[in-house]
Parts: structure tokens; sequence; C-alpha cells
């Protein structure tokens, strides 16, 4: 197990050098003078674009940049954006608030999906399974910001349930119910219809029938035997998708005005402050990595019958 | 569907989009289940099956009429798109204009049909570059494993780790940002973004197909009559390993049209000169309030396209796999 995970993390590497070299080159190479605009209407002093250019070290290669970068990274030195602030900072203030939006996103998808797909599953063809298909049909379908909208015009405006816009940092959890529902409907289909499918072709298998068998009541049939042997597809599902709901937060995030990272990203790369995109889009790849192999370790925790050594 | 990079999940026929190294030996006990034992042939058993499906004749039809409003707008409406009246800004649907009248006064009707083009196009440009760099790729590692294999799945996990909406906003705003105003110029723009950071899901579908015929024993057979490693990927591997990505692009070309529209949403993607549902709901944005007819007719018609392919996408991967039959 430990020379497993070694290897693994060490697996990553290249991967992660890979991919933040790949958002360093993209963002740093964008055409057009980073510091037009800053000045106001004038265009800037050539003194001031001479000390920055010198601060920033935009003269030397790219690739020598890269490694300054990768290195104060290390030592926890996200840098700091044209204007002064600390990366690290302005990541530390917006990152709770999407952590918040996509722990409620995953807790709405994993709860609802899970219930709905056990439910059906269970049941067999008929009334509600149609009705799910055709429901998580229509949810695959929908683009994320047409949810966002429906649902804040309809709750927000008409009906006056939820707050429209989530200014407040740290976000209150209560207000994230909206949003989080908006960001984890799509892959709440997702898990819904994996669910099914796994609990529909595991239904029939032995070890259930042998768990009927010698007795055992329905629920722990279903939720010991059933349901831990239908889990992995869809705990893989979960695992990836945990970076998936942190990127894909950014329409969610304006749509409601949450100020998280999103949002933090998006001013960043309007605004050519580059630091501030390559460090946001470094931590979402480790978060992602990372869940990617905890997903990998869960699997003999669930399955006993996966080893690694 | 925003991101298409879950359309992988709802795609794959087996479990084993994941197959390791170690698997390449050439275990025999994989067994296929898509082998009938029937004359006929898996495709031909399919498409009578598909047939008598309902939901494969709605998507179908629904399919066909965009596409009709793609080739022939000139068959749904005569309006001008292009034309605009301040003076009938954001009134309502009425029987002039069935869909109302948008912030500049445009017929939402006649673009929305209008519209329905670049959206398409997007789409289908976007799913053939995804599929043929992917498909390409995927089958090479399946067929000859070791390192190759091992490169090219480092670096699709490069782009892999990337988010979609993330990475198409780096991509379109640092090429994007030169100003351009070339409809075709933009439309390639997007379409690249889009291929780039789907290829490696395509791949990694196209790979573990690859990987379960290589084991055949047909291909064993070829491999023993001196059959070249080309003929061998081309004649016996791509036929009985081109089922999975068959299913992967229908439903990838619908979450594209959704990229698509997410991408104009955020300011990025297609832009003015370009009438496509994804301009036309950015256009709305601002106004949702006031007219949310303007929001209401191209989403709808989104949804629909993309309802559309992913149903088309269930319903060709029901058929070809037997287990559902």
């Amino acid at each position: 197990m430990g020379r497993y995970v070694l290897r693994r993390l060490l697996q990553l590497v290249p991967v992660f050098i890979g991919t933040t070299f790949l958002i360093y080159w993209l963002v740093w190479s964008l055409p057009g003078d980073p510091f037009a605009g800053k000045c106001g209407d004038r265009p800037c002093p050539d003194a001031y674009i001479a000390v920055m250019r010198e601060r920033f070290h935009l003269d030397e290669p790219l690739v020598v940049q890269y490694g300054r970068y990768l290195w104060n990274l290390l030592q926890g030195d996200f840098g700091e954006t044209f204007r002064g602030l600390e990366v690290g900072e302005l990541i530390s203030n917006a990152y709770p608030n999407t952590i918040r939006l996509a722990v409620v996103a995953l807790l709405i998808e994993a709860v609802i999906g899970l219930a709905a797909g056990v439910l059906t599953g269970l049941r067999g063809r008929g009334f509600l399974d149609n009705l799910t298909l055709v429901s998580t049909l229509f949810l695959i379908s929908l683009p994320v910001f047409v949810t966002g909208f429906a649902l804040q015009i309809f709750f927000g405006f008409e009906l006056g349930w939820i707050k429209t816009t989530v200014a407040k940092s740290p976000a209150p959890w209560e207000q994230l119910i909206a949003p989080g529902f908006v960001l984890g409907s799509l892959s709440m289909a997702y898990v819904t219809r994996l669910t099914r499918t796994s609990i529909a072709e595991n239904k029939h298998a032995d070890f259930v029938r042998t768990a009927v068998a010698k007795g055992l009541p329905q629920r722990r049939v279903v939720g010991v035997h059933l349901l831990r042997n239908s889990a992995i597809p869809v705990v893989t599902f979960l695992g990836t998708d945990l970076g998936a709901l942190m990127g894909g937060a950014i329409v969610t995030e304006g749509i409601f005005d949450i100020k998280g990272i999103g949002n933090l990203v998006f001013d960043g790369i309007i605004g050519k402050d580059g630091l501030i995109v390559t460090g946001v889009v470094t931590l979402l790849v480790l978060v992602y990595l990372l869940s990617n192999l905890l997903v990998d370790l869960l699997y003999a925790v669930l399955d006993p019958r996966i080893r690694y050594d | 569907m925003t991101d298409p990079s879950t359309a992988a999940s709802a795609s794959s026929i087996e479990a084993h989009t994941h197959v390791l190294a170690a698997e390449h030996a050439g275990t025999e006990t994989a067994g296929a289940p898509g082998k009938p034992d029937k004359p006929r042939s898996l495709a031909s058993d399919a498409w009578d099956d598909l047939r008598r499906r309902p939901l494969f004749l709605i998507a179908g039809s629904l399919i066909a009429l965009v596409l009709l409003m793609a080739l022939f707008p000139f068959l749904f409406t005569q309006t001008d798109p292009g034309y605009a009246d301040l003076a009938r800004s954001r009134q309502g649907p009425s029987a002039q204009a069935w869909f109302g009248y948008d912030n500049q006064g445009y017929d939402i009707y006649a673009r929305t049909i209008h519209g329905a083009r670049a959206s398409i196009v997007v789409g289908i440009c976007a799913t053939t570059l995804t599929v043929l760099i992917g498909g390409t790729l995927g089958l090479l590692a399946g067929y000859y494993g070791g390192w190759l294999d091992g490169l090219m799945s480092r670096v699709a996990d490069v782009f892999f780790g990337l988010p979609f909406v993330l990475g198409a906003i780096i991509i379109l705003s640092s090429f994007g940002s030169t100003g351009t105003t070339s409809v075709a110029q933009i439309m390639f723009l997007v379409v690249m973004s889009i291929a780039v950071l789907s290829w490696p899901v395509c791949m990694r579908i196209m790979r573990s197909a690859a990987i379960t015929a290589k084991q055949q024993d047909y291909v064993k057979a070829a491999r023993a009559l001196g059959a070249s490693s080309s003929r061998i990927i081309l004649r016996h591997m791509l036929p009985n390993a081109v089922a999975p990505v068959l299913v992967y692009a229908t439903i990838a070309l619908g979450a594209f049209i959704g990229a698509e529209a997410t991408l104009s949403f955020l300011g990025l993607g297609l832009r003015a000169p370009v009438v496509s549902w994804g301009v036309m709901i950015a256009d709305s944005r601002d106004i949702i309030r006031v007219a949310p007819h303007t929001l209401l007719f191209p989403a709808a018609f989104l949804t629909a396209t993309v309802l559309a392919f992913v149903m088309l996408g269930d319903a060709v991967r029901e058929a070809l796999d037997p287990k559902t039959r």
C-alpha cells in the first residue's frame, strides 16, 4: 500500500509539471502589453515599465521564469500581482467560498443522485424509472447558465425564497444551497444513472441471493451488500467530479456573484494578471490529481478483492 | 451540458475505460460480449434494434429538423436576421414576430433559425477534430503499447488535468486577443480550443477498446497469417473498436454545442457578426429580468438540440450493447 501510494505520487510529478508549464506558457505568451491601461488614460512611462519588467523578470526566457516560479511555489510563495497584492492572500480569501460551494454541490448530487438511483435500480422498469430517465436526460442537456438564470429568476426575483446574489465573504452555507444545486445538477443526473445501472446489474448477483437466503433484513441487503458493491463507478465519478466542480464554478460564481476563485481567475484573465491565473490553476490541478489518487485508494476499501502491492 | 469531459462517463459501453498497462498482456479471459453467434453482423442487429426505439425516432427527427434549419434557414423564415430596429426593442412575442424582439430590435425567431448553423458547424467540426486526434492516438497507443502508450497517456493526463471551462478561457483569451472580426477565424479558434481540451477523453475510450480488440483471436490469426501492422489496425481493430467512440462522439457533439454556448456566454466564444444561440444568450444576459423571452427561446432551442444528440447517443449505446437487449 505504502509503495503504491509513493509510486502514484511520483507519477503525479510529471503530470503536474506538464500542466502547470502549459498554463504558464499560455498565460505569459499572451499577445498584448500587460501594462496597457495600468496608468489611466496616458501610456505608462518607460521608467515604470522598465522597473516592472525588471521586478517581474519579464525579460528572461520563459523556461527560466517558470523555474523561478516553481521554486517560489515550493516554498509556499505564490508571488504578487502587478498591483502588489499577495496572490497567496487573494487565493486564501477566495478559496473557502469555492470549497463551500463545491461541498454543497457534492452533497446535493451524492444524496439526491444516490437515493434516486437506488430507488429506480431496485424497482426496475416502470413509471418512476421512466420519469427518472427523462428528467436526468433533461438535466444533462440543460447548460449550467440556463439552470442558474432560471432558478435565479423564479425563486429569487419572483418568489423571493432565495437571495439572488451571495456577495458576502465567507459565504453563509444556507445561501449556497441554490448555487450548489445549479453547480451539481449535471453531475446529479450522472450519479443517478450510474447508480441505477450498477444496482440493476448487481441486483441479481449471487452474493445478494445468498444474503437474502440467509434471512438478512432487506435494509442490510441493500445498504451493505448491494450498495457497497455498486459504489465503485459512483465513487470514481464523484472523485473526478470534485476537480471539475471547482473549475466549472466559474459560471455559477458569475451568475450568483460569489466571491470565489472562479471570479478571481476570470478577473485575472481579463486583467492580464498572469500570476493569479497560474496560481489558481496550479491549485486546481493539484486538487484534481490528489482527488483521483484518493479515489483509487478508496477502491481497496470498497472492494476487498482489489489489492495494491 | 457545460463540461464536455463528463460526456465520457455517459458513453463508455464497457467498464474498462481505465485499462492499466499490465493488462496489455494477452489474456483471453476478457471475452467480447459484443460478438453475436448469429450470422448477422452486430451493426445490422443494432440498426434493426434502433429503428424500433421511440427514443431514436424522436431524437432522429429533432436532429433532422435542426440540420434542415442549419442548411436552409430560408425554408423557415423570410426575415433578415441582421436587420435591427431600435423602435421595437424588447417587444414581446406577437403575430409579426413569434418570439418577439431582442434588446437591439432584432427578430428573435429569425435569429434563432439562422443561429442553428453556427452552433451546428462548431459542434460538428469540434467533434470531427476530437475524434480524429483522440481516435488515431488511442488506436496507436492501444496497438503498440509500451513506451509509446506510456508517453501518450501521460501527455493526455496533462491535458486532462485542466478543467475544461478554465482551459478554454485561457486558450481563447490568449489567441483571441488579436481582436479579429473574421467569422471563419473566430469559429476556428473556438473549434480548436474545444478539440485541444477534449481529445484525451476520446483517446482513453479508443485505447481501451483497441486493447480489448487486440486480444481477440482474429487479430492473432491475422498476425499469424503475416498481415502488416497497418492492415491489422485498419481492417481488424478499427471496425471492432469504433463502437464506443461512435457513442462518445454522438454525445460529445451535443456537449460541444452546449460548450460553445457557455464560452459565448462568458464573452469569449463566437461574437457579434456571427449569429449563434450562445451569442443570443450572451446578449440577453443583462436584460433577462425585464425581457426573459430573449433568453427563453434560444435557450430552449439549444437545450432541445443537445437533448436530441444525448438521446441519440443513449439509443445507439443501448442498441450496440447486447446486455440490454
